[in-house]
């Protein structure tokens, strides 16, 4: 895996012969504003949809390995 | 009388309507297809009961008069579609068991349009591969093999299952993704119809992320017509993604068959990838003439930028994989392996055991070039790359309509060809790329058999949501090529 790494990011280099000085870089590939929507809620009280696929759950809560002793 | 599963969209749409064929009549034909071609390994869920319910309530619309767009016709869905309660697993171990309380949006509208759900098909491990190889449910086979060699190919990826489904005739269409290349390098390696559109045309909710920035959903069929009516019905401002973009959908079948004449089709001279084999270049030169016949004039162009598309996709592309795939982590759904362990050794069980080997390097690459010090260097460097990219393609909508190229390098090639050195099998997606990371629609079109008998596809780019024109010059290359080849069917209930 390290050496296919470093072959990845050796071919990766050649982007240092473009010259980007003035270049600024993408920030949204459509020329299209974000859309605004009202500040409303428009969906929840999924608690048991969001908890359905949960490898483990208990109450209403995802259950995990012990954090805190 | 043609078989039912040879139909194309069109026709088994106007057979439907016309009460000639029924839709249940139809998915159980598919059905028993599917049945018959498991050895392509094209499916990683069946859903037979649900199709035949879907047919059954589409037959109740066909004669109630309220029949949609898609009405009775059975469709293969990628599995990297959430759809509710069936399997979305994006292929891969981490998602282990995962069933979606929620439906994506794109094929919400096409179950609306009255489509009927066959399965999901199989594809590369979160979309990373080009061969359909990575995935955790086994390669698939691609249809095709050279003429007299019994040997497998592959079926490109990463939508390889959705190809192999709809070239097999195991479904009239299917839906993909594409990333990179990963509807049209497939549609190409099993002569098939493949269109991404532009980034902001179809919703991405509900569609498991892999690069947020570049993905975008499309159809893959086996005619251009019938990808005009698929995109229709998958297409539209949604809400729930902020991406998608709200401007009308246009009626894609009504201008699929009027003329080229006229139009300007660029040529790009850096679409001449060095070594590439004669064959691409002829299929090139021969769509060149196709077009040039139907009175479109050819145009030379340069998009002096398009060799770093590549690599500046291999930044862009791993860095939003890390960060989209960080969420997989054991606690809310998927796979979970933690043996008693401590909550951050089960964070590395899961992942370890949950992503496989091209996943796991993505994440590394794009963890690596978003890290601190190097986050300029690669990522912001990317970026900039990218907007040159734009720059070159906007450059050329001043002097043409659309860019007509080759799609694939070279014809499908065989499973573990590229497996040992990654950068070879990336080199797959050198001519698909660069509309990715400028957001344009491209689409695939059969054009000609390679010497050795293997499908070969043709591309068409466009402007940003011209779609129409794409299938317009698209439409004229089916219409040229008239490219009528089938796989010769020795999977037929081959175990």
């Amino acid at each position: 895996m390290a050496t296919e790494l470093s072959g990845i990011l050796k071919w990766i280099e050649q982007l240092d012969e473009v010259d980007t000085a003035d270049v600024a870089p993408m920030t949204s590939v459509v020329d299209h504003a974000l859309h605004h929507r009202e500040d409303e809620v428009t969906d929840g009280d999924r608690r048991d949809d969001v908890l359905l696929n949960a490898p483990e759950s208990l109450d209403g809560y995802y259950v995990v390995p012990k954090v805190v002793e | 009388m043609t078989a039912l599963t040879e139909l194309s969209i069109a026709d088994a749409r106007s057979q439907l309507r016309d009460g000639k064929i029924s839709a249940t009549e139809l998915a159980q034909a598919h059905v028993a297809e599917i049945e018959s071609a498991r050895v392509l390994n094209a499916f990683v869920a069946e859903t037979a009961d649900r199709a035949l319910d879907d047919a059954r309530k589409a037959d109740a619309r066909l004669v109630s008069g309220d029949a949609g767009a898609l009405e009775g016709i059975p469709l293969a869905i990628k599995d990297l579609f959430c759809t509710r309660g069936i399997h979305s697993a994006a292929a891969s171990h981490i998602l282990n068991g995962f069933k979606p309380p929620y439906e994506s949006t794109v094929t919400e509208n096409l179950w609306r349009a009255g489509a009927v759900l066959l399965g999901k098909t199989n594809m590369d491990e979160f979309a990373m591969g080009s061969s359909n190889e990575t995935s955790y449910y086994g390669p698939v086979l691609n249809p095709w093999r050279r003429p007299g060699d019994n040997r497998d190919l592959v079926p490109g990826g990463s939508s390889g299952g959705s190809a192999a489904a709809v070239a097999a005739n195991l479904c009239l269409g299917a839906t993909g993704t594409d990333t990179g290349g990963s509807i049209r390098q497939p549609a190409a390696f099993t002569g098939t119809v493949g269109i991404k559109p532009t980034y902001g045309r179809c919703s991405r909710w509900g569609i498991v992320a892999f690069a947020s920035s570049l993905d975008q959903a499309g159809p893959m069929t086996r005619s251009v017509r019938d990808a005009a009516i698929m995109l229709g019905a998958m297409a539209g401002h949604d809400p729930k993604d902020s991406t998608s973009v709200d401007i009308p959908v246009p009626d894609y079948e009504a201008q699929l068959e009027d003329s080229v004449r006229g139009m300007k089709i660029g040529i790009p001279a850096e679409y001449q990838v060095d070594g590439a084999p004669e064959e691409i270049t002829s299929l090139w030169q021969q769509g060149i003439a196709w077009l040039k016949d139907a009175g479109a004039e050819i145009v030379d162009v340069s998009l002096p930028h398009t060799k770093y598309a590549l690599p500046a996709y291999y930044i862009v592309a791993p860095a939003e994989a890390s960060s989209n795939l960080a969420r997989y982590d054991g606690v809310r759904y998927g796979l979970r392996v933690d043996e008693g362990a401590d909550l951050t050794r089960m964070y590395e069980r899961t992942r370890a055991a949950g992503f496989g080997s091209e996943v796991q390097r993505r994440v590394l690459i794009g963890t690596y070039v978003l890290s601190a010090g190097y986050y300029d260097a690669y990522y912001l460097k990317a970026q900039r790359i990218r907007t040159l990219i734009a720059d070159d393609f906007k450059k050329a909508w001043e002097s043409v309509d659309a860019l007509l190229t080759p799609t694939t390098p070279e014809a499908a090639f065989g499973p573990g060809d590229k497996s040992d050195d990654p950068v070879a099998m990336y080199l797959n997606d050198i001519l698909t790329v660069p509309a990715n990371m400028a957001g344009l629609p491209a689409i695939s079109v059969p054009a000609g058999l390679s010497p050795q008998g293997l499908p070969l596809g043709l591309q068409v780019v466009g402007r940003a949501f011209d779609e129409a024109t794409v299938l317009r010059v698209g439409r004229a290359l089916e219409r040229a090529a008239a490219f009528s080849a089938k796989p010769d069917p020795w999977w037929r209930g081959a175990a």
